[in-house]
This record gives structure tokens, sequence and C-alpha cells, in this order.
């Protein structure tokens, strides 16, 4: 396994936004985390990511305990978000992104290869090279923080809310694109409110509900599942 | 009658649409870019003589207080607007208690030279030897103000650095190893000297501007080289978003403490240069309002721009000073000092609000907040 959460529990002060949580994510895989607004999907991205400490429980990372890691040394273990409302830079240009996505990297020529590979996976974002983050659309701006996740060359990235606020054609786009990352070979955890798709992309989801772990499966396991669909997909 | 297609109007972009004149500096090839810099410093080396420029010159400078301490005056609130700018406007913390370091760079000076000193010793320390030790203490002061800090930003940062000030002051006001209100006298001057005098002496203080403006641009040129640096992009990032900037992997409680602690050593050097200058420090001088007038000066000049910081530093000492001396209907200007400012002021914010010489960054970021908030 990749990455194992293994009874996760994590306070916001007094409010306990997670109670045990256990997951894991295999080598190669994309796995989904799907629920409703304030389930806890992105605080478990920022249990991983190591932006907040966890109460309770422990984070194994490539076989390596990384529970009390600092958020920056596990970027340099492979660990690389694109947060939830983007965060991308609004002063620096869409190139200056990108580069602070290498932040960790020393290499010159290896930085180069991986900007020509976010290029190439997102044309627009070469043309707007010189373009301050800040003037891009949404759209634009969602696929900037994913190239520049990217940059780091992760072992596992972590997308938090890709398809938030996107048009309908945009979101397929960037779930095909996600797709099209996986199959390069990188392992991707995904926090999704658009269950619909991000379970016919994913191999494997899990369900969580205030704070818990209410249902695991591959996807289409769970697609097919009548609470789901009930819950999350808006069909009865 | 003429059949030649109508070529289009090749469109001519305007100077402004251009960069206006940072754009023209930046295409500029790198000796003239330096010519301008040498230039610019040329011209303030020789400012201690603009009065003698005819017709303008009586206009230029101060009447209620000699134009050579007025522009040391100026000095050393520029350097106080760059170490500023490097907390505020590069790294974003919003510090409202900078003048605490101006103080411990002061006091660091006072208490190893100053015969009213508890420390001092038959023979008493030199100012240049005192001047090491005193900006180690500011550095020390910026770490130990940082480390706390850390975890906080905006407004509660800036509650936490103003009471961190307020404490200096208070301290320094009512201990009597800091002497309060009576203060640290025969502070000594910088050494050297020339044909038998000694170059800084207590009459003219033009060698005191001199010595403040090279100190200036050693400071700009270490703040530039930083800035260009991997530390000024994680200082970049943690402004734009501290969260961001962690997940790309910037250890931001590092470069927080750099900033910190890279503004108090700018701060101390102004209060060292001052205490070099006055001879004399008392507790009543580090008061806050001069924090809220340095910081008032960074973001009228253009927070996160250095050229911004330099304009906005000289010209908050500047104004104060020029109205000195100069009476209407009985009354000296110099006591309307902080009104006419605050109208200065608030009609900088009115027409130019990303501040006289901005940062370009900067202005992207204020629109970008605009659009979080429009909304509600």
């Amino acid at each position: 396994m990749l990455l194992e959460l293994d009874n996760i529990s994590l306070a916001y002060g007094r409010i306990q936004a997670l109670h045990g949580i256990s997951l894991t994510v295999g080598q190669g895989e994309i796995v989904a985390l799907i629920g409703a607004n304030g389930a806890g999907k992105s605080t478990t991205m920022r249990a991983i990511s190591g932006l907040r400490p966890v109460s309770q429980g422990s984070i194994k990372f490539d076989g390596k305990d990384i529970t009390r890691l600092r958020a920056d040394l596990r970027v340099v273990r492979g660990v690389s978000q694109s947060p939830e409302g983007r965060g991308i830079f609004p002063g620096m240009s869409v190139r200056e992104n990108l580069e602070m996505g290498a932040y960790t990297r020393r290499v010159r020529a290896e930085i180069d290869e991986d900007l020509e590979r976010v290029f190439g996976l997102f044309p627009r974002m070469k043309e707007r090279e010189k373009q301050s983050g800040g003037t891009l659309s949404g759209g634009e701006q969602q696929m900037l923080a994913v190239g520049r996740a990217l940059m780091s060359r992760p072992k596992l990235l972590l997308l938090d809310e890709p398809s938030m606020g996107l048009a309908p054609m945009l979101i397929q786009q960037i779930f095909d694109i996600i797709v099209e990352i996986n199959q390069q070979g990188t392992t991707i955890l995904l926090v999704e409110q658009n269950a619909q798709q991000a379970l016919s992309r994913a191999h494997r989801a899990y369900v969580l509900e205030t704070g818990r772990i209410v249902k695991a499966g591959t996807g289409a396991e769970l697609l097919h599942d009548p609470a789901v669909k009930d819950a999350y997909l808006g069909v009865a | 009658m003429s059949d030649t297609a109508v070529a289009p109007a090749k469109e001519k972009a305007t100077f402004r649409e251009n960069g206006g004149v940072r754009g023209w500096f930046g295409r500029q090839p790198a000796w003239v870019r330096w010519a301008v810099m040498l230039l610019f410093a040329v011209l303030a080396f020789l400012l201690p003589y603009a009065g003698d420029i005819p017709v303008i010159g009586p206009q230029i400078t101060t009447e209620g207080i000699d134009w050579p301490s007025a522009l040391f005056n100026m000095s050393y609130y520029v350097l106080l607007a760059l170490g500023l700018n490097v907390v505020v406007g590069y790294a974003g913390l919003l510090d409202l208690g900078y003048v605490g370091f101006f103080a411990i760079g002061a006091y660091g000076t006072a208490l190893l030279t100053s015969p009213d000193s508890v420390l001092y010793s038959h023979t008493g320390w030199a100012w240049l030897g005192a001047a090491p030790v005193a900006l180690a203490a500011t550095m020390l002061a910026g770490l130990i103000l940082g480390y706390p800090t850390l975890r906080l930003r905006g407004d509660y940062l800036a509650i936490v650095t103003l009471g961190f000030a307020e404490i200096i002051r208070i301290v320094a006001t009512n201990t009597t190893t800091f002497r309060g209100d009576r203060g640290f006298t025969n502070v000594p001057h910088p050494p050297g000297s020339s044909g038998g005098k000694p170059i800084f002496g207590v009459t003219d203080a033009t060698p005191y501007f001199w010595l403040g403006l090279v100190v200036i641009i050693l400071v700009i040129f270490g703040v530039r080289n930083l800035d260009r640096s991997r530390v000024g992009r994680s200082w970049l990032a943690i402004r734009e978003d501290e969260e961001a900037a962690e997940i790309m992997g910037v250890r931001t409680t590092k470069f927080k403490l750099w900033a910190f602690s890279v503004g108090a050593f700018i701060g101390g050097l102004g209060g060292v240069l001052f205490a070099g200058e006055q001879g004399f420090i008392n507790s009543s001088t580090f008061v806050l309002q001069f924090s809220i007038l340095v910081l008032a000066g960074v973001v009228m000049g253009g927070s996160g721009n250095m050229a911004g910081a330099i304009l906005g530093g000289a010209l908050i000492s500047y104004i104060p000073d020029r109205l000195r001396g100069i009476s209407l209907g009985g009354t000296d200007l110099y006591e309307y000092r902080f009104a006419m400012f605050g109208a200065v002021i608030i009609a900088i914010m009115i027409v130019r609000p990303q501040g006289l010489i901005p940062s370009r960054r900067r202005a992207m970021e204020l629109k970008d907040r605009e659009k979080e908030v429009a909304p509600l």
C-alpha cells in the first residue's frame, strides 16, 4: 500500500472533524472519497498533506510512518496536493506558479521536462504562460492547480474537489486528464462532491459521513449501491 | 481610387501600455540600468547642497530644522521603511510594533557605550564596537517576537506586535537600567577624523546623512539579493497563500522567522545610526506613532516594492520637517503635521490605493482578494 490511514482522528478546537478514519490507497490506483459538505473530506486531505496535526491514529506513506512529519517534508517524500478552492498564487505568472510546484526539486533539466509534460496535458497553460494566476478563469485556475501539484513529481497526488465550480464540459475534461495522469503512473486520491464522475472514474471509493467512513468498495459497486444512489447521485 | 487594401492600422502601443517608466527601465540593457541607479545615488549624495540650487533650492530645503538634519532624519526613516517592507511587503506579516527593533538597536548601542549605563566601565565601548552587538540583539529580538507569533495572521499578529513594541517602551520607561525619560547621554559618535577634526561632529549632520546613505545602499543590495533568491520566492508564496506555500514544500515557519529577523536587523541599523547621531536617547522617542508612521510610509509608497518603500519612508520624514517653521496666522504648521499628514495619506489612498510606486504582484493580489469579498 502506498498510503495507509489507520484510525485517524482530528479536531478543530473542540469540534471533532474526523472520528477514526481508516483507508488505504494502493500503488497506481485512483481512489475517490465522496461525501456531503462538512463530512470531513477536505480535513482528511489536510491530515494527509500535513496541514493539520492529527490527534490520534497513524499515517503511513510508502512504508514509512509520516504521522508527525512536517508538511514540507511530506512533499519531499512524494505527497502533493491540489488544494480546495484552487489556492493558486494570484500575483505569480502561470509559469512561476508551476515553478513553485517544483520548489523542493533541484535538477533543472528534470523540472523543464515536467514543465513540458504539464504544458502537454494543459495546452491552455502554455498559452497563458506569462499571465498572472489571478487573471485566469476558474477552469484555468483548476488546471493550473493540478499542473502545479504535478510539478513536484509526486508518488501520490491529492486532488481536492477538482471539479468545483466548473462547467459540465470542463468537468468531463478535467476528469479525462486525471485518468491520463493516473495512466502515466501517478497514484491519485480524489475528493469529490460530483459523485457520479468520481465513482465512474475511480478504481475504489470510500463514502464519508460526519467524520466516519460508512461505505467502501469499487467505484462500480458504489455507483450501483442503492443507498449511495439515493444520497449522492440524485436518483432513486 | 487606389485599390490597395487598407493596411490594418498598426496599433502603436502607448508608453503606458508598454509598462510605463518601469517597462522602459526593464527593457534597457544592464549598463543603462546601472547608470540610472548610479545617477540616483550620486544625486542622493548631493542632496545636502540642494539649497544652493537657484530659485527652487530654497523651496526644497526645510526652514524650521537645518537641512542636513532633515536629510539624516529621512535616511533613517527610509532605512526603517526598507526593513518594514521586508516584513509587511514581502512576507505579508502585518507588524505594528516595528519601532521596537529601532528601540533595541538604539538602546543596545547606548547601554554599551554611554557613561550613564550600568554596563559602562572606565573605557566604554566605541560606537562601531557596540553596533554589531546591538544588531545581534535586535535579530534575536526578531526571533523572540517571531517564534510565538508564527501561527498568528493578519489582525492578530498586528495586535501582538503592537504589544511587543509597547512592552519595550514601558520597560525602558520604568526600569532604572534603561533610565526612562532621563535617558542615556554621551553616546559616542561614529569614528573617523580628517584634518585633526572628527568627521562625525555635533554641528553638521551631513556626514551622518552620507553614512545613512551608504547603509541604505548596502541594505538595498542585500534585500534585492534576498528577494531574488529562494528566500524571496518563499516569502512571496507565503504572502500570497500561506497554506498553498506549505503544500508546495515551503517551510513556512523558517521563512517567516527569516523575514522577522531580517526586518529586525534593518530596523536595528536605523536605531544604531540614530543613537550615534543624536548622542542621546530616551524612552519617549520610541512611541507607537513611530511604528504607525513607518507603516504608513510603506503602504503609501507601495508595499512590496523597494523603490516605493524608499519614497514613502522619505516622505513621512520630509513632509513634517518641511512644515516646520512655516507659520500661518500665527500658528506653526508643524503643529498640524499629523492632520495634514492624514489628509495626504487619505488622498493618496483614494487616488492610488496600491501606493505611489506599486508592486505589480501586490496589485494583482489585492484584486484577487476583492473577488473573494465581492459576493458579500
